[in-house]
């Protein structure tokens, strides 16, 4: 895990940057990508798989979104969202050269740079692949060190299979196993129907030397975490991302505090040993 | 028979069992074979066996009315079908469908119940393997049921 990168520059971290709209891309139904460039006179935005930015539609509001482009390609900042609230509502309706704020990036990272000599299991669910496709792309540029490599993603229905092209493409890679479900279809889908829990067991990695990073709703967490222990992996080998009400990104407004962490400084990734005494407590 | 007793022995439903009560199972059983398309079992008819997956992917489908048939789960290789040959009144409650080409292993349920009922040590270790599988199924039935995904 790492600090965050931005406070190690000179930049105010709740001073957001103006960015401009380069590309605005329909992923399904109500996901989009939107691919931002600096307009501050900086060149990139470095950052880590995991991290995230808090993105500002002027006089609508800021919210937090996950980076979802490529760390190797830091001159265009990447951002799928799912539209659901006002700002992300917002952020939907800007149009190519438009402006928007961006603080970031923050929070913890993928651990990316673990997985040497290890296999990696990645179980995603929904939007929660996003969070993840920068983590893909790293461990894939560091194809050749690692073991198996094994992606296992749910989606509600067919229609909502997040990169749908890319997920074509990693399946065509003979040293990628990527097998998709979905919780509902009709009898035209050929493919695996059935929570992504069910694709667990059947892929194939040893749970002894494996690091598996998690990414969806809560529940889906749970039941895949549990899934991984009873297959015999460590706690601390499993890394989930929380989500909570951030703010400032920063860890001063305390909107995000999960127990001791604040989810925008400490995470949003945790190794699961980190957080399991806190996880599905319901009062946190 | 030798030969379905190894292809038993081989799947994970039947790991762990004696090697006696691999001979008793083989003995219900037979090979079959579904073309992609081909029903493997329909709602309310006789639930006479069970199939143990070998190869290929069936679905199970219940029919919606107006909203057609739904897809509620695919069974592939490693997997079972049907436990409704166990329960009263043996008839099965879904569809399956081959969706792509299946060979199975058909376990006839009267047989398997008549061996059941004579050998209560192996009508236990079936009976734990299956309420394993209803207890999987029960489980991923129910996160289903909660829509993770949506957004309400």
């Amino acid at each position: 895990m790492s600090n965050n990168t931005l406070l190690e520059t000179s930049i105010d971290p709740m001073i957001p940057q103006p960015f401009a709209v380069a590309d605005i891309k329909e992923e399904t139904h109500d996901t989009f990508t939107l691919i931002l460039k600096p307009q501050n006179g900086q060149k990139e935005l470095p950052f880590k798989p995991g991290q995230f930015n808090m993105l500002y539609v002027f006089g609508a509001g800021e919210v937090p979104i996950s980076i979802s482009g490529s760390p190797g390609e830091p001159q265009v900042t990447v951002h799928t969202i799912r539209s659901v609230g006002t700002v992300t509502k917002a952020l939907r309706n800007l149009k190519a050269g438009d402006t928007v704020g961006l603080r970031g990036p923050f929070g913890s990272s993928w651990p990316v740079d673990k997985v040497k000599g290890k296999d990696v299991v990645i179980v995603t669910g929904g939007i929660g692949l996003a969070p993840l496709r920068p983590a893909i792309y790293e461990i894939l540029r560091q194809r050749k060190q690692i073991g198996k490599f094994v992606l296992l993603y749910g989606a509600r229905t067919p229609e909502d299979i997040l990169y749908i092209d890319e997920i074509g493409k990693w399946r065509s890679q003979f040293d990628l196993q990527v097998r998709v479900t979905v919780d509902k279809a009709d009898e035209n889908w050929l493919g695996t129907v059935g929570v992504v829990t069910i694709l667990i067991p059947k892929a194939r990695f040893d749970p002894a030397n494996t690091i598996a990073m998690i990414c969806g709703p809560e529940i889906m967490m749970h039941f895949t975490v549990k899934e991984l222990l009873q297959l015999g992996m460590k706690e601390s080998d499993i890394f989930i991302s929380m989500e909570r009400n951030m703010k400032c990104a920063i860890g001063f407004c305390g909107h995000c505090q999960y127990g001791p962490n604040f989810i925008c400084k400490d995470g949003a990734v945790f190794p699961y040993s980190h957080v399991k005494n806190l996880f599905r407590v319901r009062e946190i | 028979m030798e030969k379905i007793k190894e292809l038993l022995a081989a799947h994970p439903f039947f790991k762990g069992l004696s090697d006696a009560q691999l001979n008793v199972l083989a003995g219900c059983g037979s090979n079959v074979h579904f073309k992609k398309g081909e029903t493997i079992i329909k709602e309310g008819q006789d639930a006479n066996n069970f199939y143990v997956i070998r190869k290929g992917v069936a679905a199970l489908d219940i029919h919606g009315g107006h909203r057609g048939d739904i897809r509620i789960q695919t069974i592939e290789q490693g997997e079972i079908i049907g436990w409704s040959w166990l329960i009263p009144p043996h008839k099965w409650t879904f569809n399956a469908h081959a969706i792509e080409e299946v060979t199975a292993t058909a376990l006839d349920g009267a047989c398997l119940r008549k061996k059941c009922e004579a050998d209560h040590e192996l009508g236990y270790e079936l009976l734990k393997r299956f309420s394993t599988v209803l207890a999987k199924r029960l489980e991923w039935t129910r996160i289903q049921l909660l829509d993770i995904y949506g957004t309400s």
